[in-house]
């Protein structure tokens, strides 16, 4: 963990220009905050066994994301510094009961799929990470782009992960009847990747693929150079 | 009998960590020296215990009683987090050796998932009083002995000779896969 950088420590010191594109494009791959910063662990490998659950709470965080990013910064210089974090969790889960409960209302399916994970998304670091590291310091617009940058870095991940999951858990993606595929018979699957274990073991697998690319590149780049 | 299954079932079969994924973030984050795990453990234990009960007396007593049941999630996490606060405000008066040991870690619980986890799994089960502290207990015993096999692991691994890209967290986790696969061998005992 030395070598990472805490989010906290990337979040430059506001000035009264925002490069809005870089707020909504950098959380997807370059600053993704379960692949580079490990945070949302536990959603990211508990639900991640089906492609569609997966989806389904990526969504469900992006929402709550963007909502609580854009609530916090309004609110954010009126709160008394000594008490802000429990102001921002009960404004966190205010979010994320609104959004069970409409879950629990129009799609039941999947209330009952991701049962427990909707309401420990107030538990969420990315969530009260981006308020306290970005939100709570910065202008309304840009909250909203950071939130809605980071939600969907979140809801990459977790596709990512369910895709992989699935795909060599069953032999088929079936994303809830819409569509799906079959890419190997089911007796060819390894069933170790969706339980539990198999969680732990994509997620290792894919962030140390990551890293050793970019090693990689650097490499390359610094033999160029010597060259 | 019955509440030692429960407490085996807790620690070992459906274990917080390696089964319920819960409490990942700290667990891959402190859990690099041994010392420090066991003091992230003790703290579990005890802020789980002390706030499964708060939660399960305030759920049944007070919210149940007014139909404010859909208010569990804001109520729980605004206990957890202000119990979180007392501790360490007590620990700092009262056990300033304990208090410096623990550190960083007493402010980092109000976002742990375990804990609050833990509260609504007791509700979401029906336990009663008694089985609700066994099985908070169970849970947070089976944290910390999680925590505690892994820093004894990831203290070897910092000399291993790993591939650079898997140095650090890549490897901890493939680890972890290992460990919920001996996990996984409880399955059957105990329920």
């Amino acid at each position: 963990m030395s070598n990472q950088v805490s989010p906290t420590e990337t979040v430059n010191v506001p000035t009264t220009k925002y490069n809005y594109k870089a707020l909504l494009t950098d959380g997807i791959l370059k600053e993704n905050p379960v692949f580079k910063y490990m945070l949302a662990l536990c959603p990211a490998l508990a639900i991640t066994s089906n492609t569609f659950n997966s989806f389904g709470l990526g969504i469900i965080t992006l929402i709550v994301l963007v909502t609580t990013n854009t609530a916090i910064s309004i609110i954010g210089r009126f709160v008394p510094n000594e008490i802000r974090i429990p102001i921002y969790i009960t404004v966190i889960a205010v979010a994320v009961t609104i959004m069970e409960m409409l879950t629990h209302a129009f799609m039941p399916a999947l209330f009952s799929a991701l049962g427990l994970f909707i309401a420990l998304v107030v538990s969420n670091c990315l969530v009260l990470g981006r308020a306290e590291a970005f939100a709570s310091k910065n202008s309304v617009v840009a909250s909203f782009c950071d939130g809605l940058g980071n939600g969907l870095g979140f809801l990459f991940a977790m596709i990512v992960l369910g895709f992989f999951r699935e795909l060599l858990g069953t032999g088929a993606i079936d994303f809830d009847g819409i569509f799906g595929f079959r890419l190997f018979p089911q007796e060819y699957a390894i069933p170790l990747f969706i339980q539990p274990m198999g969680a732990f073991a994509t997620l290792g697998v894919i962030v140390g693929i990551t890293a050793s690319v970019s090693i990689l590149k650097n490499h390359k780049k610094t033999q160029k150079k010597g060259a | 009998m019955e509440y030692l299954s429960l407490f085996i079932g807790a620690t070992l079969v459906t274990n917080i960590i390696l089964a319920s994924f819960l409490g990942i973030c700290p667990v891959i984050g402190v859990s690099k020296k041994v010392s420090s795990a066991l003091g992230m453990g003790g703290a579990v234990i005890f802020v789980t215990v002390v706030s499964s009960a708060a939660t399960w007396l305030i759920y049944h007593l007070l919210l149940v009683g007014l139909g404010l049941e859909f208010m569990r999630t804001i109520v729980f996490i605004l206990i957890v987090a202000s119990l979180v606060q007392f501790v360490e405000m007590f620990m700092k008066k009262f056990t300033p050796a304990l208090y410096k040991v623990l550190g960083v870690f007493l402010p980092l619980m109000a976002t742990n998932c375990a804990i609050i986890g833990a509260a609504l799994i007791n509700i979401d089960r029906d336990f009663t009083f008694t089985s609700t502290i066994v099985h908070a207990f169970g849970v947070s015993i089976g944290f910390t002995l999680v925590i505690f096999i892994f820093s004894t692991i990831r203290e070897r691994l910092e000399t291993s000779n790993t591939p650079e890209g898997f140095k650090g967290v890549p490897i901890a986790l493939v680890v972890v896969t290992i460990m919920a696969m001996g996990f996984f061998g409880f399955v059957g005992l105990g329920s």
